[in-house]
């Protein structure tokens, strides 16, 4: 909300200057957004009247007046095409410094002096209007400094408030809170019955059922619609936002931004026999006074009269309805709507007006009738006219609920740390409007019925942290004992997986839980993908059912940037259905890599491949001490001779492989790209480490060169190898894989290195070379593989 | 010394200095003093010799093969040591190239933040929870006081599904699922993904929070405020970094405060929500708010991070440029 200081200072004025009270509203918890200072106008520019005014004798367009400046007359050149004779309007003499920079001074236009400069509104920064000269009120004091007339010397405040404080959305409230900050009571208004002069009134009902709590009406008659609205007005108005219009409509918003009690002003010549207020039924229009017709839902509080709907019930009045300059008799509401049943609808009917932010949050019970009386006076004084009774229908839906909340003196220092007298408690509640009762172990309150938010010991107990200041608490540390946790050993923790990738030049990346479903279908398909029902983008609308969309998309764009070796991963989420209406969410471990092995450098750089990439991989699976193969099979996003499920421990979990070369160029990839993504939890089990005695005595190493049909897995060969190498085989390595001359065709040599060891003695040439017979006997039978 | 013998020594010594390689130091070796060498062959002279000469004799031969080995042992030495000067000559290298190998990476800003704020709460005894990302309107609202129709809902741009079923708003629903799982007392923090239907200079429609839960029998808003006053201090680091605790209003806590920081003097920052645990909140997970109390907050950790390390978009946090990433390394 935004307001004028000097308008809250005349509710309550504490001796701060304005940052001084901006922070005060801040750390009352009505946090000060902005503090918007007026244009510094000085003296310079004042209140002036144009006596007469000719036609430039050089230039069409030009005007030479004469004005007033309430020490002689000057004359001045103007080319506004509003100027002219008894218009009151601002004049900045030669010496002013305008806002934009402008420095006034006498000059020459056309030939012709002008001894200064006749202003609009936004050359003295009141108003965006540039059209014109700003036109004031007729008995606008001539040569008042205009930032006095309108006292511009003001700052606009504008609060962010909470959605439980509706209370500070008006003056009065925001003065009860400073008043309990500063100790200092509130100027109130003077809100004292209008007596009635006539007996006038306009019949009013509540359908049963409708959101309507209790309406407040008065017919005033004879006014006079078309007077102008006072400087004071205006400005004040202007300062929180609010055009201009009429100065019944004015006064209607500035009851509301003072007392916090939306008001509405009917034309009552227009009104047909009676209002009733009731619900929508959902087929019905309104037109509304910004002139849009509306069908509001089914339940929709609106106000109608023999005519049919004529506005929304605090939300909008309706078009043709509404005072205009010819009204000559109004009738006025103050209506007190349900919060639930206003809440949502301002969105849906696209109708966020102050109104309905106010009646959402919750209006005072009780104010209607202080508001009308408010607004009375005022009509009177700007308009005249003569005052109805006020006349309140009450829905018996909606009887006044008595809240009383006992506060328990030691429950005050065991919630805030701190003590608080009772002389505290009492002055500070008590300035908030909550009237106490002493009870046997604290009091009794019953909150102001403005504050909403006031329903439990704890809110009250806010109260006086957040009155007395929260920098007044002490900063403390809880005693509690110290009991010792146990520590798992059995899990690698997902850092651990993080750090191994991390030293082998993986970047960590984080991408959207959510991707573009076409992307994901052609990655990914069979997945069910979860879609949003209310997308931010095309492009992120579904869940990700894997990491991989997310991972090329970084891999792409940085592909884009001149990035030719990019190393990615990222742990996170994929959400899947569980084919039982509920979702699964899995953990996964997921890495892109492409360009060189290493980095970029001066000597040789093997370029990623399947076999780099799983390496990585088999380091993470070493954290775990868990065993790990790669068996070839098809994956939707992978080359299909070039990717294979990785399953740990004879538990299927995951893929790694290269990107299928149609993705790769669909996706504009610049060079061959290497993924693989594992369910952390196939990870994350680890056995304790288990120690195994070391032989004494030395190794033997026999290399064997082995000839076998290329299409069957090295792995195979190295089981078979393992099953009959016996108990003394303590290591096995593959050291080459070679095809081409001396090798037939369809056919690879595998080199294999075996390392023999006994733990009781040290082999003889006879031990190896059984064992060695033994290997190549049954390679031979079981795959065909001879020795080269 | 017969002139024979000083001849021999005189070549040997001077054949075995101008030697300039290990291979030509042997074959010298072999010819002076090998079975066959001009020693050893000098030595054989000795039978023609009378038998008053031979003592004389064989003692000036045998100084002479002393002499001989004594230069070779010296050459030899000389040799090693200028073969090792020239091999290390050889093999000198620029030492100023860059390394060749896997370079380091680099954990992401938020791992790092998330990491920080674990560490410290963790040496409070705080343990790490997770829950779902995608929840019920249950956990993520009702179960934290905040109903249908609540205006504090309008605060949350959430993102639902078809079934009803919602993007959690904030870590808060976590709170419920601990407090349902292990009642009081309890420590907790739980950092993870949260989401708003949001997206512009300042939004991104996902990002990280670490909510924090401490439940106890007698916790107070004064101990809220010291841990969390101690924990932005520890967690910044720094000596210029002030901090302010403001009302506010979450339905869950009440007491409500926000905190903001400020920098060197800068404009206060809003980094935090806490509070104390509502009773209602209390009440829906079955914990008496008679017998316990506690409070609870959530930081934004792209917040954190972007104040910590000097970030000014928060765009660039899921943008996974490498030049972005690396810099954290």
């Amino acid at each position: 909300m935004k307001f004028s200081e000097n308008w809250l200072r005349e509710w309550i004025d504490p001796a701060v200057d304005t940052d001084g009270l901006a922070e005060q509203l801040t750390l009352l918890g009505l946090e000060v957004d902005d503090l918007e200072h007026g244009a510094d106008l000085g003296d310079k520019v004042i209140v002036a009247r144009i006596v007469a005014a000719e036609r430039h004798p050089d230039a069409d367009r030009l005007q030479v007046c004469q004005v007033d400046t309430g020490d002689g007359t000057a004359q001045i050149v103007c080319g506004a095409p509003n100027a002219r004779p008894g218009l009151v309007a601002p004049l900045a003499l030669p010496g002013a410094k305008l806002p934009g920079g402008i420095k006034i001074k006498k000059s020459k236009l056309r030939g012709v002096e002008s001894q200064g400069m006749l202003c609009g509104a936004d050359e003295i920064a009141v108003g965006d209007d540039g059209d014109g000269l700003l036109e004031l009120a007729d008995d606008a004091p001539v040569g008042t400094p205009i930032a006095d007339y309108l006292a511009l010397n003001d700052v606009t405040i504008d609060i962010d408030l909470t959605p439980n404080r509706g209370d500070c959305l008006s003056i009065r409230g925001v003065a009860f809170d400073l008043s309990a900050r500063n100790d200092m009571a509130v100027n109130a208004v003077d809100t004292s019955a209008v007596p009635a002069s006539h007996d006038q009134s306009f019949p009013v009902s509540i359908a049963a059922g409708t959101g309507c709590v209790r309406f407040a009406s008065r017919v005033l008659r004879g006014v006079n619609a078309a007077a102008a609205s006072p400087a004071w007005l205006v400005e004040k108005l202007r300062r929180s936002g609010v055009r201009s219009i009429s100065p019944i409509v004015d006064l209607t918003n500035y009851v509301m931004y003072e007392l916090g009690q939306p008001m509405h002003a009917y034309d009552l010549n227009t009104l047909k026999e009676g209002i009733t207020v009731r619900a929508a039924d959902g087929r019905e229009q309104v037109k509304l006074l910004d002139e849009r017709e509306v069908t509001p839902p089914a339940g929709t509080v609106l106000i109608t009269d023999g005519s049919g709907p004529i506005g929304l019930g605090g939300i909008m009045g309706g078009l043709d309805s509404g005072v205009s300059d010819g009204t000559t008799d109004v009738l006025l509401e103050a209506a007190l709507f349900d919060h639930l049943a206003i809440a949502g609808k301002p969105r849906t009917l696209n109708a966020h007006t102050d109104a309905a932010a106010r009646f959402e949050r919750g209006v005072e019970r009780g104010l209607q009738e202080t508001a009308i009386e408010r607004m009375t006076a005022l009509v009177l004084e700007i308009c005249g006219g003569e005052a109805g009774p006020i006349t309140v229908v009450e829905n018996p839906d909606y009887p006044a609920e008595s809240v009383s909340i006992e506060l328990r003196r030691e429950r005050i220092p065991a919630v805030l740390g701190c003590e608080y007298s009772d002389t505290e408690v009492e002055s500070i509640l008590g300035r908030l409007g909550v009237s106490l009762q002493a009870s046997s172990t604290g009091w009794t309150a019953v909150p102001p019925a403005r504050r909403y938010d006031l329903r439990i010991e704890e809110d009250l107990i806010e109260e006086l942290a957040r009155i007395r200041g929260f920098d007044s608490i002490p900063r403390t540390s809880p005693v509690s004992e110290l009991v010792m946790q146990p520590v798992s050993e059995n899990e690698t923790p997902v850092s651990t997986m993080r750090a191994a990738l991390v030293q082998r030049g993986y970047l960590e990346a984080i991408t959207y839980s959510f991707v573009d479903a076409d992307l994901q279908a052609r990655l990914l398909p069979g997945n069910d993908a979860i879609a949003l029902a209310n997308p931010i983008s095309s492009d992120l609308a579904v869940m990700r059912t894997g990491l991989l969309p997310g991972l090329l998309q970084a891999l792409q764009r940085n592909q884009h940037r001149q990035q030719a070796r990019v190393r990615l991963f990222e742990l996170g989420r994929r959400y899947l259905p569980d084919g039982n209406g509920g979702v699964v969410e899995t953990p996964l471990i997921a890495g892109v890599s492409s360009g060189g092995v290493l980095a970029q450098n001066w000597r040789s750089n093997p370029e990623t491949d399947f076999y780099t990439v799983k390496s990585d991989v088999e380091a993470l699976v070493a954290l775990s001490g868990a065993h790990m193969q790669c068996e070839a099979g098809e994956h939707p996003a992978l080359h299909p001779g070039r990717s294979a499920e990785v399953v740990i421990d004879g538990v299927a979990a995951g893929w790694l492989g290269e990107v299928h070369p149609e993705h790769s160029a669909a996706l504009g990839l610049a060079s061959r790209t290497v993924v693989f993504e594992l369910a952390v939890e196939s990870l994350g089990g680890r056995g304790l480490p288990s120690y195994e005695r070391l032989s004494k005595f030395p190794g033997v190493r026999r290399d064997l060169a082995l000839v076998l049909d290329q299409a069957i897995p090295v792995q195979g060969l190295l089981d078979v190898v393992r099953k009959h190498a016996g108990e003394t085989l303590s290591e096995l390595h593959v050291f080459d894989v070679y095809t081409g001359v001396g090798v037939p065709d369809g056919c690879k040599s595998v080199a294999l290195g075996l390392i023999l060891q006994d733990f009781s003695r040290t082999l003889s040439e006879q031990d190896v070379d059984a064992v060695v017979t033994r290997v190549l006997e049954n390679v031979d039978k079981e795959m065909g593989a001879k020795l080269r | 010394m017969s002139d024979s013998i000083g001849k021999l020594l005189q070549s040997a010594v001077s054949a075995i200095t101008d030697s300039t390689d290990l291979k030509e130091l042997e074959n010298l070796r072999v010819a002076y003093l090998g079975k066959k060498g001009q020693v050893t062959a000098l030595m054989q002279q000795m039978k023609g010799l009378i038998a008053e000469e031979r003592p004389k004799f064989g003692q000036q031969v045998n100084d002479i093969k002393v002499e001989i080995a004594a230069t070779l042992e010296r050459q030899k030495t000389l040799l090693a040591e200028a073969g090792l000067a020239a091999r290390i000559e050889a093999e000198r290298i620029d030492v100023s190239l860059p390394g060749v190998g896997v370079d380091v990476g680099a954990l992401h800003p938020v791992t790092r933040t998330i990491e920080r704020i674990t560490a410290l709460f963790g040496q409070l005894g705080f343990e790490v929870a997770e829950g779902p990302e995608i929840e019920s309107d249950f956990y993520n609202f009702e179960a934290l006081n905040i109903p249908a129709h609540h205006p504090a809902r309008a605060m949350h741009d959430t993102f639902y599904f078809g079934d009803g079923t919602l993007l959690r708003t904030h870590t808060s629903s976590v709170q419920i699922r601990h407090m349902q799982r292990v009642g009081a007392p309890c420590r907790v923090i739980s950092p993870g993904r949260v989401y708003r239907c949001d997206s512009d200079q300042t939004h991104t429609p996902m990002f990280h929070q670490v909510e924090g839960l401490y439940i106890d029998e007698a916790v107070s808003f004064s101990d809220l405020m010291g841990h969390l006053e101690t924990f932005l201090k520890l967690f910044f680091d720094q000596d210029d970094v002030r901090i302010r605790f403001r009302p506010s209003y979450f339905p869950f806590t009440e007491p409500s405060a926000e905190v903001d920081i400020s920098i060197g003097g800068g404009d206060w920052l809003e980094v935090l929500g806490s509070g104390m645990v509502h009773p209602n909140v209390l009440r829906a997970v079955n914990v008496d708010p008679e017998t316990h109390r506690g409070y609870a907050f959530g930081l934004g950790v792209e917040r954190l991070a972007m104040l910590r390390y000097g970030v000014d978009d928060l765009r660039v946090f899921f943008d996974n440029d490498v030049r972005f990433l690396r810099q954290f390394g």
